[in-house]
C-alpha cells in the first residue's frame, strides 16, 4: 500500500523530540524510584507521553490509526491500569519503600543508561533499512524503552514494579510502532489495549495472593522451595 | 574600542557589586516563603564591612596557601565574567580567550584552592568538609561534561556568545529536547555547586553536616570577607551563565549606549529574580540529603544530561 508522503512539520517534530526525550527520562524514573506509589506515578506519566507523541504525529498529515492509538492509549494506560492495580492490590504495598536493591540506585542508572545508548544501535539495522520513517528518534527511543523496561524487571524486587517494567517494556514498543507503522491496523490496537489490562490484572491477582499467603509482595526473597504446607 | 572597555568594565561591575544583593534576596526570600519576616536583602553587604572591618587572625602553622585562597576565590569569578555574556550579546575583549570548558576550569581552579586552604589550616572539620566539597564536585564534573557536549554539539561551538546567539534566532530550537533538559541538568548542577538545599544547607550551623561551609571556618576578617563574596560572585556567575547563555537568551543589549544597557539590567533582573524565586521554592520543599545519597541527586542529573544528548543524536 502506497501513501502520499506528507510529512509532519517541523514543529511537530520538534515537540515530538521532547516528548520521547521525556518518555526516556519517564523509564529511568520508574527503575529507580524507591516506593512503588513513584514507580506507578512514572507509568502514569509515561503513558500519557506515549499519548501525546501518538496524537502530535497524528495531527498533521492527519492519521486517523495514530489518533485512535492516542486514544486508546489514554483510556488504557494511565486510566484503567492503576484502577485495577489499585483496586487489587493492598494498599500497604505502595506506600512501601524498597530498601534492598538488588543493584544500587546510582549503578542501576548507570546501567539503564548504558542499555539506551545500546539500543540505538540495535535499532541501526531498522533506520538504515530505507523504510519510510514518520519520526526516526521514536524508533530509537522506542528500543531505548523496551531494553530500560526489561531491566527493571530484571532489577527490582517487588512484584508490582516488575509488571510495570514489563507494562513499560510494552510502551517501548509501541512508541517504535508508531514510527514503523502509522497504520497500525485498529483491531490490533484494540486487542492490545484489552490485553494489558488483563495483563494488569492477572498480575494484580496474583500479587494479592502472594500477599495474603506471604505477607509480601517482595517476590525477590522468594527464591527457595519450602516442605510444609502451612495453609 | 574605548566603549567595549566601558562595556567590559561594566559587566565585571555588575557582578562585583550585586552578587552580596543576589544572596541576600535569596536569603531574604526563603524566610519569607517560611513565613518568617527575614534579613534585609543588604545584610550581605553590612556582614563584609564588619568582616572587613575586623582584625584577621591566622594560625602561625599556615602556609601562604592559607593567606592565598581568599583571593583567587575572588579573583576566578571576575575572570569568568570576562568570558559570559552578562550585559551585550556581542562578544567583548576577552570572549574567544576561553570557552564554556575554560570557565569551569578557573571555577574549579578558585575551588581547588579554597579545598587546599580548609586542609591548610588543620581544623578537622575543614579537612571533613574539603573531601565532601571534592565528592560532590566529582560527582557533578561528568554532568558538567556532558551539559557542555551536548550545548557544543547543538550550537557547533562552546563559545558562550555564539551558544547563546544560536538559541535566540529560530524560536523552535528553544524548545528542543537537548535544550530543556541540558537546562534541567544545569539547574541541579547549580543547585549541587552552589552547596544548595538538597544537596547542602547554606544556612546549617551544624559543623558535622556541613559540606561547602566548613571550608571557610577557619577565616576571620578580610580574608572571610572576601572568601564569601568569592562565593556569592561564584553562584551568581553560574546563574548568570544559566540565564543568558542557555534558558533566556533574550534581552541582552546590541550596543554599547546607555538606553541598551540599562534595558539589559533589567532584563536580566528579571530573569535572574525569576531564578532565583525557582531556587528558593526548590530550597523550600525539599529536605537535604542525606550524604551518600547525593549520588543518586548527581547520577539523576547525568542520566538527564545524556538523554539530553542521545535525543539529539538519535533524531539526527
Amino acid at each position: 500500500m502506497t501513501h502520499p508522503l506528507v510529512l509532519p512539520t517541523a514543529l511537530q517534530l520538534q515537540l515530538n523530540e521532547l516528548i520521547i526525550g521525556l518518555f526516556l527520562l519517564t523509564g529511568f524514573g520508574m527503575t529507580v524510584a524507591r516506593q512503588i506509589q513513584a514507580t506507578l506515578f512514572g507509568f502514569i506519566a509515561q503513558s500519557l507521553l506515549l499519548a501525546a507523541s501518538a496524537f502530535v504525529l497524528g495531527v498533521h498529515p492527519v492519521s486517523p490509526h495514530l489518533l485512535a492509538l492516542a486514544a486508546v492509549t489514554l483510556v488504557s494506560k494511565p486510566i484503567l491500569i492503576p484502577f485495577v492495580l489499585q483496586r487489587l492490590v493492598p494498599r500497604e504495598v505502595y506506600s512501601k519503600r524498597e530498601l534492598t536493591q538488588r543493584v544500587s540506585i546510582t549503578t542501576s542508572l548507570m546501567i539503564a543508561l548504558a542499555l539506551a545508548v545500546a539500543a540505538y544501535f540495535f535499532a541501526l539495522p531498522l533506520l538504515r533499512s530505507g523504510a519510510p520513517l514518520v519520526s526516526v528518534g521514536n524508533v530509537a527511543i522506542g528500543f531505548a524503552g523496551l531494553f530500560v523496561g526489561l531491566y527493571q524487571v530484571a532489577a527490582r524486587n517487588e512484584a508490582v514494579a516488575q509488571l510495570l517494567g514489563i507494562l513499560a517494556m510494552e510502551n517501548g514498543a509501541f512508541l517504535a510502532a508508531i514510527a514503523i507503522a502509522p497504520d497500525f491496523p485498529l483491531i490490533a490496537e484494540l486487542a492490545i489495549a484489552f490485553d494489558v489490562p488483563l495483563l494488569a490484572l492477572i498480575v494484580g491477582l496474583l500479587t494479592r495472593a502472594l500477599h495474603e499467603y506471604v505477607g509480601s509482595t517482595d517476590v525477590g526473597t522468594l527464591v527457595s522451595l519450602r516442605e510444609d504446607a502451612g495453609h | 574600542m574605548l566603549k567595549a572597555l566601558l562595556a567590559n568594565a561594566l559587566q565585571i561591575a555588575f557582578v562585583v557589586a550585586l552578587a552580596p544583593l543576589y544572596a541576600g534576596f535569596l536569603a531574604w526570600l526563603k524566610e519569607r516563603f517560611q513565613s518568617k519576616r527575614g534579613p534585609s536583602v543588604l545584610q550581605p553587604y553590612r556582614d563584609l564591612r564588619k568582616f572587613l572591618s575586623k582584625d584577621e587572625i591566622i594560625s602561625e602553622q599556615a602556609t601562604w596557601i592559607f593567606r592565598f585562597a581568599p583571593w583567587i576565590a575572588f579573583a576566578t569569578p571576575i575572570a569568568v565574567t570576562m568570558l559570559i555574556p552578562v550585559l551585550t550579546d556581542f562578544p567583548l575583549f576577552f570572549a574567544f580567550m576561553g570557552d564554556m570548558l575554560a570557565g569551569g576550569f578557573i571555577l574549579g581552579l578558585g575551588g581547588f584552592f579554597g579545598v587546599l586552604a580548609a586542609v591548610d589550616s588543620a581544623n578537622p572539620y575543614g579537612a571533613m568538609g574539603a573531601s565532601r566539597t571534592r565528592m560532590v564536585s566529582f560527582l557533578a564534573e561528568p554532568v558538567f561534561i556532558i551539559v557542555f557536549f551536548t550545548v557544543a554539539f547543538v550550537a557547533d561551538s562552546t563559545i558562550p556568545y555564539i551558544v547563546q546567539q544560536h538559541w535566540v534566532h529560530p524560536f523552535s530550537a528553544f524548545f528542543s529536547p537537548s535544550h530543556v533538559l541540558a537546562v534541567v541538568a544545569f539547574i541541579m548542577l547549580i543547585l549541587a555547586e552552589g552547596g544548595r538545599l538538597p544537596v547542602d544547607n547554606p544556612t546549617g550551623h551544624f559543623e558535622l553536616a556541613m559540606i561547602d561551609e566548613s571550608k571557610a571556618l577557619e577565616y576571620s576578617g578580610r580574608g572571610f570577607a572576601l572568601a564569601k563574596w568569592g562565593g556569592w560572585m561564584r553562584f551568581l556567575v553560574l546563574c548568570i551563565i544559566l540565564a543568558n547563555v542557555l534558558f533566556a537568551p533574550w534581552g541582552l543589549s546590541s550596543d554599547v549606549s546607555f538606553v541598551g544597557l540599562a534595558s539589559a539590567v533589567a532584563a536580566i533582573a528579571v530573569k535572574l529574580g525569576l531564578l532565583i524565586t525557582l531556587i528558593g521554592v526548590i530550597e523550600c520543599s525539599v529536605a537535604k540529603l542525606r550524604l551518600f545519597r547525593i549520588t543518586e541527586f548527581l547520577a539523576a542529573a547525568f542520566a538527564i544530561a545524556v538523554v539530553a544528548m542521545i535525543t539529539r543524536a538519535f533524531s539526527l
